[in-house]
């Protein structure tokens, strides 16, 4: 820890560029890597986790897969279920701020942070929030911290909320054309039933219902359609992106209100977040899909491709831009850590 | 031909607002602006120079501009509930009340998404999402009164909020102007808006950063019902360790609420809820969602609690039964405000596990200072109000109360929690932010201010102690030879 401390410091004072990295595991989000590469891997450890307490503290460096791990033998889980891409870790998954398929049902990665340690770009090492569910003491800087793709600090240790696994899980398949499947989507989720997650593809509509076994029974009931034979497995490729779907060259995610209807863009879509989340293997200029996205009121984000130059992430309005410098130059007034990756220029 | 005598400042604020806002929306004679000079926490007053009510965007972006040209402080206000003194005026400078926002602006029972105004009141949200069987789940116990506009200010909590959530939960989006008068928007009503969580850093930071001019929230599908047991226990530490039981069975209880012996017979008095009067404490737990899943959710909530040493369990038979149980727990504030002419509320949380040690703590602190103190408490996620009774009247005695309760605040960051969960630090717990944090994180969150507010005219002087405040309070209070942050100067 020292260690990260005096690097931060040296780097700082040559304005040298450190390219934060955990597992590499999302090396190919967001925009170009810039930087001498800062290991995070040596630092590793849950440091404190009580199942009672619903909250799991780990330094960066853990495996993403241990942290899981851990909770698991105690019936826990990270409800946002982080896509791991590879050797996550647990910092890593933090600064990305990716979820996975509950995200719909159980909100995202950042719903879940509750505290951090973070070294700041002076080499100063900070702590916001704590281990505690209500905390607005001070600005939400672990929120904030949550999802910056490591431009703001290095998270060093992490707090997140846990919930306990549901009892039950059950996987239906209904066969529906896509507009159907966006209405049904947001009719059911306008009622109490126990759907965890969604996913539409190819004329297919696929819904998990996790919960306790008698709400999903009910909920199965509601809901009608094919009990799949291995749900867990078919969500694990959604999660993990080793669906056959996403291995196209060029995968876009466009994130838009659920009820926005069928994008009008050449490709077909796969649908997840209850209509919320459309991925796009689209030849399209970047131009148009983010056209298309504003109009539909979202935003696209170039997930992979070979070619980044149209940026990964979608322009922001000025005003946010100016905001986005102006705390990029608070927490790392020289610019080193992760330079462009988010933004250029940021 | 005399000169005209040059106009105090008081004149030419109001006169700059009144140029665009209609005479009844700028009050500055002392008998209409005194009714804004404190918010829920009347211990501290001040009048404010100006108090402006806008009724449109317009008129809140030119009420900016005019505040930045003349250099004067603006502090946003929505129904001045809060408890902690957020909305607490400036003296020299413009109240801005946004009371005037109280139109829903579009409930969308599809995407289940509620857009309004912020001087729309917290049950207002569920009142006109409830045809649609949906329901905006933050309840802090003031939402009759307080609007989503404060709510946002101070991330709300509630009742339910272990299983649904606070504020931060359940905003989408918001929309508003920077203290320069340039719109705004954080958030999306599309998942993870692109960049940086700035409505993250919005919600919760108490009117600094910007003022809110429109929310959109995420509305739910409300429970078809919901059932609570009431649970007795002999010994207040038994209660507590039911509670991670319950937790530790895997069951997420909708509400877990806790009060020990003097807050159930302070309450009992005022509306008869119901409760066990010889119990050290009693626990209010609830489940919800389909009557089925709520017969056996409730089924395994009882045996973990008599599993965990309850004394006595009571369920709810019906839903005039649940309301009365917890009418209770909701009337407690005003309940305590009978048995005492004042009652100051604390609001640290703390991990669960330490509540036993806390609360021994603030029995010790009960007789060091001479002041009872009852408790009521979200069990579920450890936040704790405990209730100094004192009575103001009586010489020392609000400063002896300030004392307890900054010794029973500085005991919860001790265990690994904070100085307030959801009131937020407003002036009240100004001091305390200086044992939470450090010098350096006080410093970059005064950054993130000047990020938003380079001037510091937006809320001054609230949330974010100054350095040379923390000195200050440092040298008041010494313990055992040892001085916090000893590398600052000293005055």
């Amino acid at each position: 820890m020292g260690e990260f401390e005096e690097r931060i410091r040296f780097a700082a004072e040559r304005a040298a560029p450190l390219r934060l990295r955990g597992g590499g595991s999302k090396d190919f989000y967001g925009n170009e890597l810039r930087g001498e590469v800062l290991d995070t891997r040596g630092y590793r450890g849950i440091v404190d986790y009580e199942p009672s307490e619903l909250v799991v503290t780990a330094r960066c460096g853990t495996p993403l897969a241990e942290v899981e791990q851990a909770l698991a033998e105690r019936g826990q889980c990270l409800p946002f279920e982080p896509p791991h891409f590879g050797a996550a870790t647990f910092g890593g998954c933090v600064a990305s701020g990716l979820s996975g398929p509950r995200r719909a049902a159980a909100g995202a990665l950042r719903d879940y942070v509750l505290g951090v340690k973070l070294i700041d770009g002076k080499g100063r090492l900070l702590q916001f929030g704590g281990q505690v569910m209500k905390n607005v003491a001070g600005y939400d800087v672990s929120r904030l911290a949550a999802g910056s793709l490591g431009t703001l600090g290095l998270i060093t240790e992490a707090s997140l909320k846990v919930l306990p696994r549901p009892a039950t899980e059950v996987t239906l398949q209904l066969e529906m054309p896509q507009a159907t499947a966006l209405e049904k989507m947001n009719r059911w989720a306008g009622q109490p039933l126990a759907i965890s997650a969604t996913a539409w593809f190819d004329g297919v509509l696929s819904v998990r219902l996790s919960g306790a076994t008698i709400a999903v029974q009910s909920a199965q009931r509601a809901v009608g359609g094919e009990e799949m034979a291995d749900g867990a497995s078919y969500w694990r490729a959604l999660r993990e992106q080793t669906h056959a779907f996403f291995s196209c060259p060029t995968l876009w995610r466009i994130a838009v209100p659920s009820v926005a209807p069928p994008l009008a863009l050449a490709g077909a879509p796969f649908i997840e977040w209850g209509g919320g989340l459309r991925w796009m293997s689209s030849a399209a200029p970047a131009v148009e899909v983010r056209e298309t996205a504003h109009r539909a009121g979202g935003h696209a984000t170039l997930f992979r491709a070979a070619d980044k130059s149209a940026g990964a992430f979608t322009p922001l309005e000025p005003v946010l831009m100016r905001l986005h410098g102006a705390l990029k130059r608070a927490f790392d007034p020289v610019g080193i850590f992760n330079p462009g990756r988010l933004y250029p220029k940021l | 031909m005399g000169e005209a005598l040059p106009l105090n400042r008081q004149q030419e604020v109001a006169r700059a607002l009144g140029a665009f806002l209609p005479a009844r929306a700028v009050l500055h004679e002392e008998e209409d602006t005194r009714p804004y000079e404190c918010d829920g926490l009347t211990a501290y007053r001040q009048v404010p120079m100006v108090v402006a009510l806008p009724e449109t965007e317009e008129q809140v972006r030119r009420i900016l501009k005019v505040c930045v040209a003349m250099n004067v402080p603006v502090v946003p206000r929505g129904a001045g509930t809060g408890l902690s003194g957020g909305a607490l005026p400036p003296g020299d400078g413009v109240l801005l009340s946004m009371a005037k926002f109280m139109r829903v602006v579009r409930v969308d029972a599809i995407a289940r998404v509620a857009v309004v105004q912020p001087g729309v009141r917290n049950a207002v949200i569920s009142e006109v999402a409830a045809p649609y069987g949906l329901y905006y789940a933050p309840d802090p116990s003031s939402q009759i009164a307080c609007t989503i506009g404060g709510n946002v200010s101070e991330n709300s909590g509630g009742v339910h909020c272990l299983k649904y959530g606070l504020t931060v939960h359940n905003v989408l989006r918001v929309r508003g102007f920077t203290v320069d008068g340039e719109p705004i928007e954080v958030g999306s009503e599309a998942p993870d808006a692109a960049g940086l969580d700035l409505l993250a850093l919005a919600i919760g930071s108490e009117g600094m950063l910007f003022v809110v001019t429109e929310v959109a929230v995420k509305l739910l599908p409300k429970p078809q019902c919901a059932r609570v047991i009431m649970a007795s226990f002999d010994d207040v530490e038994k209660a507590g360790d039911a509670v991670a039981a319950v937790i530790g069975a895997g069951i997420i209880p909708a509400g877990l609420e806790m009060m020990d012996k003097p807050a159930t017979r302070a309450v009992e008095q005022f509306v008869a809820a119901g409760y066990d009067l010889d119990a050290a404490a009693i626990l209010l737990c609830e489940s919800d969602g389909t009557p089925a899943e709520v017969d056996d959710e409730t089924a395994r909530m009882e045996a973990v609690l008599k599993g965990a040493g309850a004394v006595r369990l009571a369920v709810s038979r019906d839903e005039a039964e649940r309301l009365r149980f917890w009418s209770g727990r909701k009337a407690a504030f005003p309940a305590v405000g009978r048995i005492s002419p004042d009652y100051y509320c604390m609001d640290g949380t703390i991990p669960r596990k330490r509540l036993g040690e806390v609360l021994n703590f603030i029995a010790e602190m009960e007789k060091k200072y001479a002041l009872r103190c009852p408790n009521v408490f979200h069990a579920g996620d450890g936040n704790l109000h405990p209730l100094i009774l004192f009575d103001a009247s009586r010489p020392e005695e609000l400063e002896r109360t300030e004392r307890f309760a900054a010794e029973v605040l500085e005991k919860c960051v001790a265990v690994g929690g904070t100085i307030t969960g959801e009131h937020g630090v407003g002036v009240e717990k100004i001091n305390q932010m200086c044992t939470q944090f450090r010098p350096d994180e006080l410093e970059l969150f005064h950054a993130v201010k000047r990020a938003f507010d380079p001037r510091g005219l937006l809320n001054p002087g609230k949330a974010v102690p100054t350095l040379a405040r923390c000195a200050e309070y440092g040298r008041m209070r010494v313990h055992g030879g040892a001085l916090p942050h000893p590398e600052l100067e000293r005055f």
